[in-house]
């Protein structure tokens, strides 16, 4: 069983967790300009990298989104912090 | 040249103390330049290579594995093969891969010992019977075989189920498809990869794709560790890596890469000669013909090329099989192990030319890549010769997460991956 740290409750275990996306994505804006292809690269693209990355969580039992840094091989997890205007 | 395999040939060499078998396929050096080359040397590569010697008559054929053939998914999944899909194109797929399953052993001249057992999928409540019966009559309709159990004709497929009326999950019933069943894994893995060879095609192990050959915007070969190789033509089947040689190619897909973990037990005498999945644990399982007891369930929570699975599923899955099989609960777990699957948002694969010209995509299996071995083989093969999709793969086609048409799966059968 692993802990991930959620930035306001601390280390839990990780059923209450929940992944939800990649972090670094920026929904494109205005809507009426937005074509389909570009809408499609923002909603199921991804990079899905082996190895470093950095995700989206959600910490079910608090109901916060934050983001989490960690290893898709290793599952070391490396940081864990609340979200803010760097994503 | 290949030798037939026959009962002739097996007491032939029995007699001889076994001493006259070849080499099922040769290893050989790679050429500096193929008419095609597949990426991936488990089930779905193999088949490929073999279907372009066959259906296409290309015979300058490669297929590039980093590893030993079959030592990936191929060799990591619950050999499973069913086609109980809801919607129609899903159907057409899975039921090709399964109409080709059923001649496979003879058309490869290799024992894949395909067992048609049947998979029982059980439901535990009224409004679970709808759905089984909704999920009967799409597969009636789609054409394949499945028929709605009561729950006496359950018990009689799996006489060991939960009987106990206060069961968590009682049995109200089952969608049995009697033509789904299980193969051996690898014999899948090396019948194609003997065949293949015999049809000139080359397999070389131990060689990894480090990056793609890219002239005036068309893909036009491999950097590999034992140098480049040209091709007219490249195929992508790489499982749960797609979208790491994605990246190398410069284009993004649309997966999450996910562990799916299984385990067997000790061996114990005959008492299971079906599949049976339970819709409510989600777990399934069937009995080895050594005797083990399989056992899978759903995906890890964790996005993971990790290739070992995390112990809450792990959790979820055994007491899914205690539900099901209270008299399983003396039973020894021998081993445990993951596969790292690739999982499309609509649970439906990739099959299609990739963003860069001259690539072609088998992909985005998710859980279910082993039952479709037969059927990505014919259709990446289609692709790669022709340039253009076969009537099934079209669906499957990337654009659809452009356009919309989506092929939802885990909405419509309710089958998570």
């Amino acid at each position: 069983m692993q802990l991930f740290t959620c930035p306001f409750c601390g280390p839990r275990d990780e059923t209450e967790f929940q992944f939800a996306t990649e972090a670094g994505k920026t929904r494109p804006e205005p809507a009426a300009e937005v074509s389909a292809e570009r809408w499609a690269k923002y909603l199921y693209m991804k990079d899905n990298p082996k190895g470093p990355t950095r995700e989206i969580w959600l910490h079910v039992t608090c109901g916060e989104f934050f983001a989490l840094e960690r290893d898709t091989v290793s599952h070391a997890v490396t940081g864990s912090m609340a979200l803010g205007s760097d994503l | 040249m290949t030798r037939r395999y026959s009962a002739w040939t097996l007491a032939k060499e029995g007699l001889r103390g076994h001493g006259g078998w070849q080499q099922a396929w040769r290893s050989p050096e790679p050429k500096s330049a193929y008419d095609a080359v597949i990426i991936g040397g488990g089930g779905h590569g193999l088949a490929t290579a073999y279907y372009l010697a066959k259906n296409h008559g290309m015979r300058r054929v490669a297929v590039i594995e980093k590893a030993w053939l079959g030592g990936g998914n191929t060799g990591r999944n619950t050999t499973t093969i069913r086609s109980n899909y809801f919607y129609p194109e899903s159907v057409a797929l899975y039921d090709f891969a399964l109409k080709l399953y059923e001649g496979l052993g003879r058309e490869l001249n290799y024992n894949i010992m395909f067992s048609q057992r049947g998979v029982l999928t059980v439901a535990h409540s009224e409004g679970e019977m709808e759905i089984a019966s909704r999920t009967v009559n799409a597969m009636q309709i789609n054409g394949t075989d499945a028929e709605l159990l009561t729950p006496a004709q359950a018990f009689d497929k799996a006489p060991l189920l939960n009987r106990d009326p206060r069961a968590r999950y009682p049995v109200f019933g089952a969608v049995w498809q009697g033509r789904a069943g299980v193969a051996r894994h690898d014999a899948v893995a090396w019948g194609y990869a003997r065949a293949a060879d015999g049809l000139g095609v080359d397999i070389i192990q131990d060689c990894e794709v480090t990056d793609f050959l890219v002239e005036n915007g068309r893909c036009a070969g491999v950097e590999t560790t034992r140098g480049t190789i040209r091709a007219g033509t490249v195929g992508l089947a790489v499982a749960g890596h797609s979208s790491v040689l994605a990246a190398k190619a410069g284009f993004r897909l649309p997966i999450q890469s996910y562990s799916l973990q299984a385990m067997v037990s000790e061996p114990v005498k005959p008492c299971l000669d079906t599949v049976v999945l339970y819709m409510g644990t989600g777990t399934y399982l069937f009995q080895s013909d050594k005797g083990e007891i399989v056992v899978g369930g759903g995906l890890d929570r964790v996005p993971s090329y990790a290739q070992r699975g995390n112990p809450p599923m792990q959790r979820t899955v055994l007491s899914g099989m205690l539900e099901m099989f209270p008299s399983f609960g003396q039973l020894k777990m021998l081993r445990q192990w993951a596969g790292n699957v690739d999982v499309v948002p609509d649970s439906s694969p990739l099959i299609g030319p990739s963003p860069l010209a001259g690539l072609y995509l088998n992909c985005g299996w998710g859980t279910g890549g082993f039952k479709s071995i037969p059927a990505g083989g014919w259709l990446l093969a289609h692709l790669m010769a022709t340039g253009s999709h076969h009537a099934i793969s079209r669906p499957f086609d990337l654009d659809r997460f452009v356009t919309g048409r989506l092929v939802d799966e885990a909405a419509g059968s309710g089958i998570a991956h």
